[in-house]
């Protein structure tokens, strides 16, 4: 293991020549982006495609008395309108949960509402005409009589007895409890010097990818086939859920998904509008697109983070922490989406806190309850935020609390790099992490004498900045215990082909996809090293269902680890069948040969004896030519599953500086830093740039988004100048550090990389907020986001 | 979101846009459109008649004469940033322009549709007010002039009347002894502010008079606040303060009570430009 | 109330087009659905997010903002133009080698925005141009990535070939 510098290249045991491994390549798919040529769903365009918008409940929860279509039937342009009782003729409901997460509970959806609408925006009623604003005026003429239900709003009241049920044949409004209880956490609190505990609180989020959620469905009546433009993380996985949903085989179902505007977790999961734009296109048997508008999409994709943590910390006058506490309430939708489930956040926030640290007491308890406002489900790094806000934030004030350096306080806690394999007290295995170097790392990254230097001499002239930390864990390169063994169809394996074509290039099939992390990129870098081309003759294929191996597509940072080895294998396989005709054609021992730069070589002495278009020639067009016996396959598919680790973990480390306007309560953010280790780093650049866009989502998090909504169930600020997305100019330069710990699950050794900045960006924020406004006695800021408004009140000027 | 049908018509001349609004009584006028086309497109508004004013002639001036700066309505905000005569005459104009949006949308919005549609939130009224200016309109009835103190009556709604259009905007040139001062809050830079001051006065010295604090962010309109201008004439920053006669309602971004510690804040540091301008 | 169909012409990308537009079809719109023009970008269709930015006689607008009813006689520019005729190749080739994309839908716009801040000359401090790009939002970088690549061509361009 060792730090490394981001320019330089890793040399690691997987060292070929000219091996990308460790290289800051441009990703070959950048031309088409930067020319405005790309193609996303929102882009496609097929004959006779007609427009779905949709008629969305203004309401949080109603009863649906009546829908009078006939208006809008005869409106101009408009070719159907659908209710949700003639649509569920073609598809059947859905009903999100996993029998690993005992107890989880919900009722089933359907992707059209049809006797209840249960939260503002749900889609009522679906209008299809040629154009888009024919069918928004004619869902204008769709007349709707609702009887309004009470709205269940508040997830502290929403167990209480006098709260109505939302879904009466699930008995309560409880989705989900788990409690954990490990060690002897009283006996800790008896014995500690210190016992400190407060409530944090995370507000509501969305995504806001910029490009809003896009599906075309394409349904052929004559081949009896749907083909599904949608720009999702896992087409493997929508294929199932189409096929099943509407009683096709998965053969009869094609997902295709080229550039994608964005996702971060938005995109991976089943959206009811989504599911009855495809059942339309089957009932009207022609193609059918639907993109939610922006102001739809703040109503309607996953909303996430809406957590109450009730926390506590106890720790020795000697900095050792002897327990963590949780007690975590969260409030979703009316449904747990599906299939992933809206328990899985609650769920990896019990397992998150308190990991990177040695403390052996903990106990946590978590409540997931449904409410009637929008659906909320994975959103990038799945409850890191708030696991690691609330273990970092309770570190930090053990520290004040007990006149301890924040940095030193972490020293004495953190798992000792030398002490792997072990596992949290939550029972997460770890394989090998380095918290201790990428904190020393850090340290003298960001020279945090100086910055403390720094802020002492400006308090005295009445300027507050802060240093925050936030240490952190991360899931990555999950294995079947995520999802399939909780009986979803969701596959943790992966697969690539790679294909040598007749002029010796290469492509790759692989079945993880892209959303602008560089998974294109990783897949040319990785099969180009293994099989010994230049990247310039590598060209990737991803998000097609028939033409990728099966696959699980990109989330919970699993593409590079996972895609990524599949990938490597792949190319080795192919690498070696070419070997094996090469020697047959040059007479030698194939393992005395080698490819490098597209041409078969004498392993030992470099010397060039064929290039690979020859070799091609010869096979595909001149195989008489080849000793008999010989039969060249110039094609070769591996597949990749994690075996030895539920999850490869990871760890890192951030720090922000900022200052406080205690006048006004603004946040100058003036820097940030991270150290992450992920592993083998297979392109420095893509993994830094994940982590800088990452954390600035995480800046998102702790000063501006928030989805307010009032008692009633109704979205306040549902529009990009409500609802507050950070912009260019107030985020700061983050610079980002590496240490590289390798998982020796694969070969290739790399963890993943996409969702770190964000598990750790709030914390620290929120950290660096409290350590600015501590000397002036400030209440403690831990409610998420920090307005100046909530900054101002902590200060008592208002 | 796409907006409800609409026919457009462009006028050519100002009486043929006075006479279409008569004609169509739910028609807008399209000018800029950075703020209509956006409630268009949300269908907050669905008018049946678009009334494109931007190829009227004689609307898009800058002059000085009578010693007043005249903006023709049509004068876009990018214009009005690099213009000469109100960087030396109407330095505050010149202060908020950086403020509004974004240079894609400076290059399209008008001073005239920011005056007419009156957001509460919006640089430019508040400006207004701070430099007793006067619009110009053109209606069915003829032309006439409309202090600034007198146009803005409401949350989005002015002086004007339903066939009215704004034709222009004047300032008086800045004396000698002006002093102005401009500063606002906001998020996110060229969000709306979330309290924003635009302030002028003439000064002796440290001595100012004539102050005139607006303020927008604060209210349904653009608004003065008077009992603190007195207390400032009188040179007390803490008393302006104390005096600061706002009640600003809650919204999304702030409560009221932030906003109005905000526009104290903004007092002391407007007060302090002021008294310090040489 | 009929849908009005106006007859426009304009030039986009230096080609003469004519077409039949509805009154309410907004530029991005007709640029997209009209003329299958789709580098740019519908992302929020009230002006906030810049997806949409193009260049309307030379200055850049948002095009989810003005009618394409509005833009008869005008010249239009759109990403594809800017492109192919070479105005931003160092801009491109800037963003590519540093990353300063990677879903690329904000792409265009940011590209387009980032020219118009170029064009005039100098080199604008890194403020500066955070400031410029303020209005054009990026979910994926975090933006610094799209300051250094902006900085280094007006460097590149300041200081002419190394």
């Amino acid at each position: 293991m060792k730090i490394v510098e981001d320019s330089s290249p890793v040399l690691t045991a997987l060292d070929r020549p000219n091996s990308y491994i460790g290289r800051a390549v441009p990703r070959p798919n950048l031309k088409r982006l930067t020319q405005g040529r790309g193609q996303y769903v929102s882009d496609v365009n097929l004959p006779r495609m007609a427009h779905v918008a949709y008629v969305r409940s203004p309401h949080a929860h109603a009863r649906i008395v009546k829908i009078d279509k006939a208006a809008a039937e005869k409106a101009p342009g408009v070719i159907a309108v659908v209710t949700g009782a003639e649509l569920a003729k073609v598809m059947t409901p859905w009903v999100g949960v996993l029998t690993h997460l005992k107890g989880l509970k919900s009722a089933p959806q359907a992707p059209i509402a049809v006797e209840r609408a249960c939260w503002q925006g749900e889609a009522v009623c679906a209008v299809i005409a040629r154009t888009r604003a024919q069918a928004e005026d004619a869902c204008e003429l769709v007349s709707i009589d609702y009887k309004e239900l009470p709205a269940v709003t508040d997830p502290e009241t929403a167990l209480d007895a006098k709260t109505p049920v939302i879904h009466a044949a699930i008995n309560d409004n409880l989705c989900f409890e788990r409690k954990l209880d490990v060690g002897k956490v009283d006996d800790a609190y008896v014995s500690s010097d210190a016992v400190i505990e407060t409530t944090f609180r995370f507000g509501r989020h969305t995504g806001v990818t910029n490009e809003p959620r896009s599906i075309v469905a394409d349904w052929n009546e004559g081949e009896q086939r749907m083909t599904v433009y949608q720009g999702t993380q896992a087409p493997h996985m929508m294929q199932d859920l189409f096929a099943k949903h509407l009683n096709l085989r998965h053969d009869q179902v094609r997902v295709v998904t080229k550039d994608v505007g964005g996702s971060f977790g938005i995109k991976v999961h089943t959206y009811a509008d989504e599911m009855a734009t495809v059942a339309l296109s089957k009932l009207l048997k022609r193609p059918v697109k639907f993109v939610a508008d922006r102001i739809e999409s703040f109503v309607t994709d996953i909303h996430a983070r809406d957590h109450r943590v009730r926390a506590k910390i106890a720790v020795q006058k000697d900095g050792t922490i002897t327990a963590f506490e949780i007690d975590d309430l969260t409030g979703i939708g009316p449904y747990s989406v599906y299939p992933r489930t809206s328990g899985i956040e609650a769920n990896q926030v019990v397992n998150l806190v308190g990991g990177p640290y040695t403390c052996a007491n903990y106990r946590a308890q978590a409540r997931v309850v449904f409410t009637n406002k929008n659906v909320m489900c994975q959103y990038r790094a799945v409850g890191h935020p708030i696991a690691v806000a609330v273990t970092e934030g309770l570190v930090e004030l053990a520290a004040a609390k007990i006149g301890m350096d924040p940095l030193e306080l972490r020293r004495r806690n953190l798992i000792a790099d030398d002490a792997y394999p072990t596992q949290s007290a939550s029972g997460l295995k770890f394989e090998k992490l380095s918290h201790h170097e990428a904190l020393a790392h850090l340290d003298a990254m960001m020279n945090y004498a100086g910055l403390r230097a720094e802020q002492m001499k400006l308090r005295q002239q009445g300027v507050y900045r802060g240093i925050g930390f936030a240490s952190f864990i991360e899931v990555t390169n999950p294995s079947a215990a995520f999802y399939g063994v909780g009986g979803a169809h969701i596959t943790s394996q992966d697969g690539a082909t790679v294909k040598l074509d007749a002029q010796g290039n290469i492509s790759v099939h692989s079945g993880i996809t892209e959303q602008g992390q560089g998974a294109e990129a990783v897949l040319a870098q990785v099969a180009a090293s293994a099989f010994g081309v230049p990247i310039e003759r590598v060209r990737v294929v991803t998000g097609d269902t028939d033409n990728t191996p099966y696959g699980g597509g990109t989330w919970a940072s699993r593409a590079a680890g996972i895609g990524g080895e599949a990938a490597w294998q792949a190319g080795k396989a192919l690498r070696a069948n070419v070997l094996a005709v090469a020697g047959a054609m040059l007479q030698a021992k194939p393992d005395g040969l080698d490819i490098r730069n597209g041409i078969v070589v004498d392993a030992t002495t470099g010397n060039e004896r064929l290039p690979l278009e020859e070799l091609a020639r010869v096979a595909y067009f001149r195989p008489d030519t080849l000793p008999s016996g010989v039969q060249a396959e110039l094609m070769a598919t591996r597949h990749y599953v994690p075996r030895g680790w539920p999850f490869a973990f990871t760890n890192g480390i951030q720090a922000s500086y900022l200052e406080v306007d205690v006048d006004t309560g603004f946040v100058k953010l003036l820097k940030h830093w991270c150290v992450e280790d992920c592993g083998t780093i297979i392109n420095p650049q893509l993994v830094d740039e994940q982590i800088r866009g990452g954390i600035v989502q995480g800046i998102g998090a702790a000063l501006f988004e928030q989805c307010l909504y009032d008692e009633r169930g109704q979205m306040l600020n549902g529009n990009m100048a409500d609802y507050l997305v950070p912009m260019a100019a107030e985020m700061p330069d983050i610079e980002c550090g590496h240490v590289v710990s390798p998982t020796a699950d694969s070969e290739l050794g790399a963890k993943g990389a996409g969702e770190a900045g964000t598990a750790g960006a709030p914390a620290c924020v929120m950290n660096a907020i409290n350590d600015a406004l501590r000397p002036l006695g400030a209440k403690l800021l831990v409610d998420m986001p920090f307005t100046p408004g909530k900054i101002l009140a902590a200060l008592g000027k208002v | 979101m796409k907006p409800a049908p609409f026919a457009y018509k462009k006028a050519r001349k100002l009486d043929e846009a006075v006479s279409l609004l008569g004609e169509h009584k739910d028609a807008r006028l399209l000018a800029g459109g950075q703020s209509l086309i956006a409630t268009l497109n949300m269908r907050l508004s669905a008018p049946t008649v678009l009334i494109d004013i931007n190829g009227i002639g004689g609307l898009g001036g800058i002059a000085h004469k009578n010693g007043k700066i005249e903006i023709g309505a049509l004068v876009r905000h990018v214009q009005a940033e690099s213009n000469e005569l109100i960087a030396k005459h109407a330095p505050l104009i010149a202060r908020a322009l950086p403020h509004i949006a974004h240079p894609a949308i400076r290059n399209r919005g008008t001073l005239g549709g920011s005056i007419a549609f009156a957001d509460p939130a919006a640089e430019l009224p508040a400006c207004l007010l701070a430099l007793d200016g006067e619009i110009d309109a053109a209606g069915p009835k003829g032309k006439r002039t409309i202090r600034a103190q007198d146009f803005f009556k409401s949350l989005f709604e002015t002086a004007l009347d339903a066939e009215e259009i704004l034709t222009a905007i004047r300032v008086p040139a800045a004396a000698k002894d002006a002093r102005f001062g401009f500063a606002e809050l906001a998020r996110r830079h060229g969000d709306y502010a979330i309290v924003g001051l635009a302030a002028s006065a003439r000064g002796d010295g440290k001595k100012l008079s004539d102050v005139r604090l607006a303020y927008f962010g604060v209210g349904n309109t653009a608004i003065r606040a008077r009992k603190a201008e007195a207390a400032l004439a009188k040179g007390d920053i803490d008393a302006a303060v104390a005096a600061l006669d706002l009640d600003p309602p809650d919204d999304v971004q702030a409560t009221g009570a932030v906003k109005k510690h905000l526009a104290g804040v903004l007092l002391r540091r407007v007060a302090k430009e002021l008294m310090e301008t040489v | 109330m009929s849908d009005t169909g106006l007859d426009i012409a304009m030039t986009v990308n230096g080609e003469r087009v004519a077409e039949r537009v509805d009154a309410r079809t907004t530029l991005v719109d007709f640029l997209r659905d009209g003329l299958m023009l789709t580098g740019s970008h519908v992302g929020c269709e009230h002006g906030v997010c810049g997806a949409c930015t193009v260049r309307v006689n030379g200055e850049i607008v948002r095009g989810c903002l003005m009618l394409a009813a509005q833009c008869d006689g005008a010249k239009v520019e759109t990403i594809e133009g800017l492109s192919d005729a070479g105005e931003i190749a160092d801009l491109q080739a800037a963003f590519e080698q540093r990353n300063a994309l990677q879903c690329g839908f904000c792409t265009p716009g940011m590209i387009v925005a980032a020219q118009d801040l170029l064009k005039g000359g100098g080199v604008p401090s890194r403020d500066t141009i955070r400031e410029h790009l303020s209005g054009n939002y990026c979910r994926c970088t975090g933006y610094q990535a799209i300051v250094d690549a902006v900085e280094s061509v007006a460097k590149a361009r300041a200081g002419g070939k190394t």
